[in-house]
This record gives C-alpha cells, sequence and structure tokens, in this order.
C-alpha cells in the first residue's frame, strides 16, 4: 500500500468518526452513558425519602432475591420478589410460544399470497406494528374488560349470566402482550419464509415426504433464523414489559417493569431498583448473545 | 376453486388460522374506534353514533397541551434524530471496514437492545441530579432522551438508501470536477432524499408513540397524549380517551401510508 493510500485510508477512519459524532454524543449523554449511573445507584443505600445516600452498600443487590428476617437478621429467599420475576418470566415465555404458533402460520399466509396481494397482508401487518402500543393495549382492553366487547356478545347471547372477569388478571396481560407483540414475531418470520425456495417443498414431496416431515425436516430448518429473531424480538420486550401490565393487570399483576417502578416510587428504594435494572439489562444482553451466536452459526452451517 | 390441484405451498390450517390472527389483530382496533363515535355517556351502553366524545376532547385544555407538547416533541426529536442519523449513515456507509465500526453501530442500535424501563430509569436518575444542579425543568429534557431512542429508527432507512445508492454517480461528478461539498449537495443528497424523509417520519412516530420514558422524564404538568392517556386510564375511563387514540390512530395510519408510497418507489 503506498503512504498516500495509506493516508486516504486513514482520512475516511476519521471522516467516519467525525461524521458519527453527533449521534454518538446524543446517544451517549441520553441512553448508554445513563446506564452507568443506575450501576452506580445499584451499590449505594437507599436514601429517606427516595433517592440515594452516597453510602457504598450491596443491600441493593442482595434484597434483588433475599430478604432480612426483622427479627433475627437472617436472610431468606425474597417469595414477593421470586413471584413477581417468575410471572415475568412465565408470561414472556407463554407469549413468545402463543406469538409463535399463531405467528408462523400468518406469515406463511403473507408469503404465499401472490405478490400484490402480499404488499397489502404485508401492510396489514404493518399498521399495528407501528401503533401506539398504548393504545392497542387500550383496544384489547376495550374486548375483554367486564362491559367490554367480548363480555356483552356473550352476556347478550345468552352464555353467560355475568361478565367473566379477565381483566387485573394473568391471563388478561399475556392475552394483551400476545396481541401487541404478534406483529414483532410476524415480520421476521415472514422475511425467513420469502427468501425460502419453494421449490425444495416440490422437492420433499416428489421424494414421498408427509406434509409434517416437509414442515419438520425442510422448512423449520431453514427458517429457523427467523424464529429465533422473532422469539427475541418478542420475548425481550416482553421481559422488560411495563405499559400492558399496568393497564390490563390493573398494578396488582405486576412484571419486573412495574416492580422496578415500584422501588422508584412508594418503595422509595432507589438502590434495589437499580439493581432490578441492572439484573432485567443483564438477562436481557445473555438472551441477545445467545441469539447473535445462534444467527453466526446459522450463516456458517448451511453452504 | 373448482381446480383442487395439489398445491405444495398450501399447509392445511394455515390460512385460517392467519384470518383468524388478522381478525384478532384489527377486532380490538375497530371496537375501540366504534366506542369514540359512542353518543352515550357511559364506554358500556351504545347510544347512536355521534362526534361527542370528539369534541369533548377538543375543548379539553389539558388535551389540548398534551396534543402540542407531544407534536412540538416529535417534530425537535425527529428533526435532531434525523439530522444525526443522516451524518452517522454517511460516515458507516461506502467505507472499508475500520477498527471501531462495530462500536459505532452497536452505540446507534442501543435504545433498540436495552428495555425501555432501564433506560427511562437511567433518565429519571440523571435528569433528576441536572435538574437540581440547573433548576432548569423545561422541555429540554424530552426532547433530548427523545432525540436520543429515536435515532436508531431515523437511520434504518437512511443506511439501506445509501446502501442501495449507485456510486459510480458521484464518481461522474467528481470526474467533472465538482468538489466533495458539491458532489454531495447536488448529487448524494437528492438520491438520499426518500430515505432521510422515511428515517425522519419514523422518528417522528416513534416519539409520538412513547410512554414509557415520556413518564419517568417529564416534570409535572408535562404530560405528552400518552401519558395523558395512560393517566386518565387508572381513573374511570371515558370515551374521550377513545376519541383521543382515534386521533392518534389517524395520524398514524397517514403518516405509514406515505411511508410506504416514499420507500416503494425506490423498487
Amino acid at each position: 500500500m503506498s503512504i498516500s493510500e495509506d493516508a486516504a485510508a486513514a482520512r475516511s477512519v476519521r471522516n467516519a468518526w467525525a461524521l458519527s459524532a453527533p449521534a454518538l454524543i446524543l446517544l451517549t449523554l441520553a441512553a448508554a452513558g445513563p446506564l452507568l449511573i443506575v450501576l452506580v445507584y445499584s451499590f449505594l443505600s437507599p436514601g429517606k425519602y427516595g433517592n440515594v445516600e452516597w453510602v457504598f452498600s450491596l443491600d441493593g443487590w442482595r434484597s434483588v432475591l433475599y430478604t432480612k428476617d426483622i427479627f433475627d437478621d437472617s436472610l431468606q429467599l425474597a417469595d414477593a420478589h421470586l413471584t413477581i420475576f417468575w410471572r415475568s418470566v412465565k408470561l414472556s415465555l407463554l407469549t413468545t410460544g402463543i406469538t409463535f404458533l399463531v405467528g408462523f402460520p400468518t406469515a406463511w399466509f403473507i408469503a404465499t399470497r401472490p405478490p400484490r396481494a402480499r404488499a397489502l397482508w404485508l401492510f396489514l401487518i404493518t399498521i399495528p406494528f407501528w401503533t401506539n402500543l398504548l393504545i392497542r393495549t387500550f383496544a384489547i382492553n376495550e374486548v375483554i374488560r367486564n362491559e367490554g366487547l367480548f363480555n356483552t356478545v356473550m352476556i347478550k347471547l345468552g352464555l353467560f349470566s355475568e361478565p367473566l372477569r379477565i381483566i387485573n388478571t394473568d391471563a388478561a396481560v399475556l392475552m394483551g402482550m400476545t396481541y401487541v407483540y404478534l406483529p414483532l414475531m410476524v415480520l421476521p418470520l415472514f422475511a425467513a419464509i420469502d427468501r425460502f425456495d419453494m421449490r425444495l417443498l416440490e422437492a420433499g414431496y416428489d421424494l414421498y415426504a408427509s406434509r409434517w416431515q416437509v414442515l419438520r425436516r425442510i422448512i423449520l430448518p431453514i427458517v429457523k433464523p427467523g424464529i429465533i429473531a422473532g422469539s427475541i424480538l418478542v420475548f425481550v420486550p416482553s421481559l422488560g414489559a411495563y405499559v400492558t401490565p399496568r393497564v390490563l393487570g390493573g398494578g396488582k399483576q405486576m412484571m419486573i417493569g412495574n416492580f422496578i417502578e415500584l422501588q422508584f416510587g412508594q418503595g422509595r428504594n432507589w438502590p434495589l431498583g437499580a439493581a432490578l435494572s441492572m439484573s432485567l439489562l443483564i438477562v436481557v444482553m445473555v438472551a441477545l448473545l445467545v441469539y447473535v451466536r445462534a444467527a453466526g452459526k446459522e450463516g456458517h452451517g448451511h453452504g | 376453486m373448482a381446480d383442487r390441484r395439489f398445491e405444495p405451498t398450501r399447509i392445511p390450517g394455515f390460512a385460517t388460522v392467519a384470518v383468524l390472527a388478522f381478525v384478532a389483530l384489527y377486532l380490538p382496533i375497530f371496537t375501540l374506534v366504534a366506542y369514540a363515535f359512542n353518543g352515550g355517556t357511559s364506554i358500556a351502553v351504545w347510544e347512536g353514533v355521534s362526534l361527542h366524545w370528539f369534541s369533548k376532547a377538543w375543548e379539553n385544555e389539558a388535551v389540548k397541551s398534551a396534543t402540542l407538547r407531544s407534536l412540538t416533541i416529535a417534530s425537535l426529536a425527529a428533526i435532531i434524530a434525523t439530522g444525526c442519523a443522516t451524518l452517522a449513515a454517511l460516515g458507516t456507509t461506502r467505507r472499508r471496514a475500520f477498527k471501531g465500526q462495530t462500536f459505532i453501530y452497536v452505540m446507534i442500535n442501543q435504545p433498540l437492545m436495552v428495555p425501555e424501563i432501564v433506560t427511562a430509569v437511567a433518565l429519571l436518575i440523571l435528569f433528576g441530579m441536572v435538574k437540581q444542579w440547573t433548576g432548569y425543568q423545561g422541555l429540554g429534557y424530552l426532547v433530548l432522551a427523545h432525540s436520543a431512542f429515536c435515532i436508531p429508527f431515523a437511520y434504518l432507512p437512511i443506511r439501506a438508501r445509501l446502501e442501495g445508492m449507485d456510486l459510480s454517480l458521484e464518481t461522474a461528478a467528481a470526474d467533472l470536477y465538482a468538489n466533495p461539498w458539491q458532489t454531495f449537495r447536488h448529487v448524494t443528497l437528492p438520491l438520499l432524499a426518500p430515505g432521510i424523509l422515511a428515517g425522519a417520519m419514523l422518528a417522528f412516530v416513534i416519539s409520538l408513540d412513547d410512554v414509557v420514558i415520556t413518564e419517568f422524564v417529564k416534570s409535572g404538568g408535562q404530560d405528552t397524549l400518552p401519558t395523558y392517556m395512560l393517566g386518565q386510564m387508572r381513573r374511570a375511563i371515558t370515551p374521550e380517551v377513545n376519541a383521543i387514540s382515534t386521533g392518534l390512530l389517524g395520524l398514524t395510519v397517514i403518516l405509514l401510508t406515505a411511508f410506504f408510497l416514499l420507500t416503494r418507489k425506490k423498487a
């Protein structure tokens, strides 16, 4: 490489950084940087009226899982916290599973339409995707609340004598999350199926594979990256969900997101809130790393 | 339909599930919109079509100021985020891979990876400190926060557009003695414009929709439309919320349709 080429390459790199600088500065100030403050806060002591006292303490992290007995100061597993974590993980996994079971046929259906119709169906999936999450949560609330569409119709039909109470239960939160996150599953699945060479199906059937065998042995392995992407896209926001459990769970069916807020509000335990936030962040990062690994392997595996 | 030829792409039951999924996606939205036009005072009983709740929402000072605030923040955030994203896209595409490129990608996409509630808490703490130091309580915090999380949304369509662009046009301009600025101004920018506009629209919609970060960052009396609605939902809900939702929904659909028309032309 000649000297002038070297200089040009160096200039190109300098330009890249200079051009990216405004975005990087903004993101450091108002997105990535503040996360470090949360980390620091998780190692401090709670202040009496919220906020923190600048005294080092591991209590924030300890109380994520343990609670101190009032009488003998012994540590016990905090059952209330574990219940909330378990609910968050359980509801997020169920949401991921159900959105996949519904989303896969939906994505397949869209991908196998003729091109013009396909654009329309895709647009129909995209509208809810970009519609305000709060509005969609409110919309599902309109259907399942006690005087909502579902109960009104059921009572009018004489099938129910009184409204079925769905709202403020885990089921309501699950239905809500499934509803709001379904497009996040369908879109990456569609992208994967869209690239799928449909001639492989004919090849499979020509070789006397059954429908089930074609689905399991040909379709699923090839669209696997889309399945992983969709699952991550649904699982990650489900785990951190705040709006949907708040509106449909009615403050009682808390998930981690609501529990974190509680610590910064009535709970007045900012270090615990900070430690919970960091724990959530760690779990999400691990999920993303698993995804990157899986996606990377996928790329090398099938030549 | 008479032709029952074997269709390899057809999997029994899939079409049924898909159609049911679309019904399930749209039925609640239609219900929400329908109740906005309900003439009665309660959300339970249907009393004929009326625009009563729209005019009621329109006359509500709190709704008016929240709407204005939402639009102000979304416009400013969209402009700032799109500006930063355009520069960053120009910086990170169409050049040889360099050390630190991954870092820039990770930073730009960071808001997509970190759970919103975590960012919200982080900003609550940071801006709380700054508010105490400076005494400034204005909209600047919300604009700053929104600009930051809108960057990846503005960046993606701009980058996609840049990567699909033909480099030879710029080479041609340079061959014809255009200086780098002239080339950018008269060749690159016009070609890039649809991507920039698409990015700005996505950023605008994303900012307009935000609940969680706004809820944690706002000072007293700084409700945006979504946080106002969230506050209302805690009390007895009136169809006013439906009317507001319907308005926002309409705006989103218009912007999205424009976005699709913009990005489709490319193909």
